[in-house]
Order: structure tokens, then sequence, then C-alpha cells
């Protein structure tokens, strides 16, 4: 039984421009243990995905299909299903560090009350567990700053916290949301160091989702690209870098700047990404990729194993896009 | 925080030094005196009138003599019109009235007003939520003295439950009617200021984390919602507090509750001077004292805020 199995996920938003379909169809599975990565470009879905399976949508989303947790179905799950799994089992790390701490309590305070809620630890005991989780994400001095306000942190000390937080109870699965988007350039590389370490050391599933190629080859097994909210392509993290199957995948790999092509032009997908409030029925890169043809804005192909592991969404044969 | 609190108390000092100064000029600067009449007294006899309360001495004199009186023997004069009265005696009386109604109205509109506002921001566009809005609009746009009279004809003159004024020391049955009649309003405006602020930090991304933590709602609201969600409203209360606490003159006179409202508002018509600076100084020192303690309680809530 997989740790967590993702099926047929839709999420979709109540906007006043009508319906914003953010998710359509997306079905993902994982181990336990396993790294996984979800890229794809601001607007693709990958945050709402993330917010999906933890229940935490904002009032005007709505998910459909199917969130598996150890066996358990937990996608729209009333609270007394997903409460003792939130933090306890599946923990989550955002985006911003700067907003995601309660600016209005001690680190100490927000910290501890995972553990008293979850493990009915003492306060006292819960706080010097939270010191021990400071101490394991090389926050200096933890036992003096705990008692501290987020504001008094640094932006990747924040994020610290936050990591630190989210693995208080030990949980089976870590999601990652753009860990280290909002952080300096070295603080990045600080933080996604880090998460790597903790996670070879509590060996916990973990989904990192960014838009961050680099980071992804550095940390994931196993990579899922993301476009207007569809799976376009799924592979180890080798094949998908080496080979890549999908004429997005492609143009976003040839999008990174490279140190070594000093002057050249950055390569870039020309057009923009696609507007959600239309219904999706053909491929939501065909308006940008220049393999498309009129089957691609009429239908896409489904997600399919092509190779052992590696599965495409795409009209185009492996030839015609070579 | 303590070097805070004593550097504006120093600063409030020449503050209530310029709120003197400008309302008696104001006062002095409105036309007619305290012992104008319609038929005109004797000239010899307004004359005399003036020297006694000091009138014929030029505007400064009159302000020093006034302001030392106040800072040597805490006297704010005697009464222009009640002869055997004076100003601290008027307050002493009318206070006490004004202090119980305005603290028990304040309680019930924050009670009943954090409660309607928190209510309706969680079960944001719910019929619970339509009603919130519903009921504090309507106790906003109903003026206290629309309300008065409405109370009045249904509690005393139809349900015959409710005495229609007076106030007996301040017993309950003469208590509740001046109590709804002042706190409804404060109570909208309270569920308002609460409502919006309450939906702004619902949706912040604290918010977001605390609900990942697996926290049922209760302390999601409890312990990371309410509190942000006050700043806004505490900054309200303040003056509200001052507002409620000094009376109001519709309820003084509907209900014949004898507070300083209604004093306050006589001594402009009858151009009591002493009265009216009386009630000003008593105002605008809580006032000041009031926006202190909300700059203090800021500083609780929000530990950004250091001074």
């Amino acid at each position: 039984m997989p740790l967590l199995e993702v099926r047929d996920l839709g999420v979709s938003f109540a906007t006043n421009d009508g319906t914003v379909n953010a998710v359509n169809g997306v079905k993902l599975r994982l181990e336990k243990g396993e790294t996984l990565g979800i890229v794809g470009e601001s607007g693709s879905g990958k945050s709402q995905l993330a917010f999906a399976i933890m229940g935490l949508l904002a009032p005007n989303g709505t998910a459909r299909g199917s969130v598996k947790f150890d066996g358990q179905e937990i996608l729209n799950a009333p609270p007394a299903v997903i409460n003792p799994i939130r933090a306890n089992r599946v923990a989550m790390v955002f985006q911003d560090p700067m907003t995601s701490l309660n600016p209005y309590m001690r680190v100490a305070d927000q910290m501890a009350e995972v553990l008293v809620h979850h493990k009915g630890l003492s306060k006292r005991a819960a706080v010097s567990e939270c010191v021990r989780m400071l101490d394991a994400v090389k926050i200096p001095d933890a036992k003096g700053r705990i008692s501290l306000y987020p504001h008094e942190f640094s932006g990747g000390m924040r994020q610290r916290v936050m990591i630190a937080m989210s693995l208080l109870c030990r949980p089976d699965l870590l999601i990652a949301d753009e860990p280290t988007t909002a952080l300096d350039v070295t603080v990045q590389a600080q933080i996604m160091q880090l998460l790597a370490e903790l996670q070879r050391e509590f060996g916990m599933a973990t989904i990192l989702i960014t838009h961050d190629l680099g980071v992804i080859a550095g940390f994931c097994e196993r990579v899922i690209v993301l476009y207007g909210g569809r799976v376009m392509e799924e592979a180890p993290v080798h094949p998908l870098f080496a080979e890549p199957s999908h004429p997005y995948t492609r143009g976003l790999l040839r999008a990174i700047p490279r140190v070594d092509h000093e002057g050249a032009v950055l390569d870039s997908i020309p057009g923009s990404p696609p507007n959600m409030t239309r219904d999706q029925k053909g491929c939501p890169f065909a308006p940008r990729c220049e393999f498309a043809g009129d089957d691609c804005v009429e239908a896409l192909a489904p997600l399919a194993e092509f190779a052992p592991g590696r599965f495409r969404a795409c009209n185009r044969s492996l030839e015609e896009i070579a | 925080m303590l070097a805070f609190i004593a550097k504006r108390l120093a600063i409030a000092v020449p503050t209530l030094l310029l709120l003197v100064v400008f309302s008696f000029l104001l006062m002095h600067a409105a036309p007619g005196g305290p012992f104008t009449s319609e038929r005109g007294l004797p000239p010899a006899v307004l004359a005399n009138l003036n020297a006694k309360y000091g009138l014929d001495q030029p505007m400064w004199r009159q302000m020093t003599t006034y302001v030392w009186g106040i800072v040597s023997h805490f006297d704010f004069g005697p009464s222009f019109i009640y002869k055997d009265r004076t100003v601290n005696e008027i307050i002493a009386q009318g206070f006490p009235v004004t202090l119980t109604y305005g603290s028990i109205s304040f309680v019930v509109a924050v009670l009943t007003g954090v409660g309607l506002g928190v209510s309706a921001a969680i079960w944001h566009n719910s019929w619970l939520d339509y009603l919130a809005v519903g009921i504090s609009i309507g106790a906003q746009v109903l003026p206290n003295f629309v309300m008065a009279p409405i109370l009045v004809l249904v509690f005393t003159l139809w349900l015959g439950w409710l005495p229609g004024g007076g106030w007996e020391g301040g017993q309950w049955q003469y208590v509740i009617m001046p109590v709804v009649a002042l706190s409804t309003s404060f109570m909208a405006s309270i569920a308002r200021i609460t409502r919006s602020s309450m939906l702004e930090v619902m949706n912040s991304n604290h918010i977001r984390t605390a609900k990942a933590k697996g926290l049922p709602m209760r302390k999601v609201i409890l312990r990371h919602a309410l509190k942000p969600a006050m700043l806004p409203v505490v900054s309200y209360l303040g003056p509200a507090f001052v507002t409620m606490i000094t009376g109001s003159v519709v309820v003084d006179m509907y209900f014949s509750t004898g507070g300083i409202g209604k004093a306050f508002v006589d001594s402009a018509l009858n151009r009591d001077y002493a009265v009216m600076m009386g009630v000003t100084i008593l105002v605008g020192t809580l006032t000041v004292l009031f926006n202190l303690l909300v700059d203090v309680l800021y500083a609780w809530i929000d530990p950004k805020i250091r001074y």
C-alpha cells in the first residue's frame, strides 16, 4: 500500500470571473520515505494541489477525486479524520516564513502546542523537545531564542523554525511548498541542504513543490511536471533531466540560465500560462507548443507509461518531437 | 514601557492646558453670557455680578485665576447659574450616574458586539452572518433619540415592565433602558469592526499554519485568531469608553437619570462657563488617559510594538 495515493484530483475555485480550474485530474503515488518533486511555473496549480491534500483550500475552493493517506480517504474529510493526521502524520512547510508563523505568539508557545495537542505532552516537556528540534535545524542558542517572537528571527531562521515545527511529531510525510522562494539565494542553499539532511535522518517521505528545477535535481528521486493544473510528465529525476519527453519540460530546461554560456540570450517559452477559467478540453500547453497541431487543441492524450517509471501526456510521439 | 507611560503623562499636561485655553476662548467668543436674560438686568446689577464672578477682568487674568484654582485646590469654581452649587458638586453628583450606566453599557456593547462580529466572521456568508450584519446595521441606523422613546413606549407604556425614568441610586430596573439605548450603536460598530477584522485574520497565512497543525477550529480561533483580530477593536474602544462614561444627553433627558450629559448641554445653553469648563476638562483628561491605555494594550497584544 502506498503512503499517499492521489487519484483524479481536481481543484476549482468559484471567483467573480467564473470557475477557475486550478488542478485537473492529477494522479500521484508516493511510497514511504520517497522524495517527490512537483515542478511548474506560477499558476500551474502546484500549491493548490498541496492545500487540497491537507484540506487547507480557501473557502471558495472545492476539491474532487480521491486522496488516500495510508489507505484512508482524507480528501474533504471531516475534522475528526483530518485533524489527527495534520502535523502529526502529514506536516507542511509553507512558502512564506515571514507570515506563516503567528507573529503574536512566542516561538515556544506555537511550537509546543503541536506536541501538547497531538502527543499529550506537558507544556514543559514539549518545550524541551522543541529546543532539541531547533538544535536539529541548527538554530544557534535554541534554548535562549525559543522564547522570542517570530519577528526577532531573520527570514532564514524563521523557515528553520517552520521546518522544526513541522518535524516535531516525526511525520510520515512532509509537504514543503516552495520552502525557499521567499529567501535569499545563499540562505536557499542552506535550507535545502538542511531539508535533505533531515529527510535522510528522519526518513520521512517528502513532497517538494518548487518552480526551481535546480532545487529538484539536488533533492528528489522522482519528479512530476505540472502545467495548467495537469500532469505533463512524470519520471525519475535523472531521465527527466537527461532526456525530457515532453515539449514543456524541454522548454523549462532550456530556460535555465547557465553560467558557462556568458552573453548568450536566455531561452524562454513563448506565450504565457493559460487562462484557467476556460474549459480545459485540450492540452493546456498547446498554444505555446512548437509541435502542437489541431488535435492538441481538441484533446490531451492521457498520461501514459512509455518506459518503466516514466509517464508523459502528449499527442506527439517521442520521435516527432526529437 | 514605564518611561513611555511617564512621557505620555508629561505630554498630557500641555495637551490639557491647550484644551483649557481653546475652550475658554471659544466659550467666551459665543455671544451672550451667564447673566444675559430676555428682560435684561439693570447695568449696575450686571456690573456687580460680573465683578463677583471675575468676568470684568481681562481674559488672560480670568484664565490664570481659573487654572490656578484647579492646580492649587482642585477647585473648578462655582456654578454661574446655580448660586449655591460648585462645579465639583455638580460633577460629583452626576458623574457616578453616567459612570455606572456608561460602564455597564460598555461591557454589554463589547460582549455582544465582539460575540456577534466573531460569529459572523466564522460562519461567513451563512444565515448567522446575514443576521449579525442585519442587526448591526439596524442598530447603527437607529439613533438613540429614536431608540429611547421606542423603549419607553414598549416597556413602560405598553408592557409596564420598567419605570419610564429616574435613577433611584441605580437600581437595576432604572438602569436597563439607559443601558440598552446607549449601548446599541456602539455594539453595532464593535460588531462590524470585529467582523471585518476577524475575516481578514482568518484568511492570513498564520491561521493556515494553525489549521495545518491539526488544531480544532475552536483552538485556532481562540488561541490564534482572536488576539490579532482585536487590534482595530481596541483602538475604537478607548474613545468609545470615554464617550459612554461621560454620558449622553439623550439618555439623561429621556430617562431623567441626572447624569452629567444633561448638565453639560444645559451649561452650554445657559453659558454656565464654569460647569462647561469642568466637564470639558473631565472629558479631556479621560480621553488622554484612555488613549494611553489603548497604546499600552496595543503593545501587550502585538509584540512588534515596543515603545
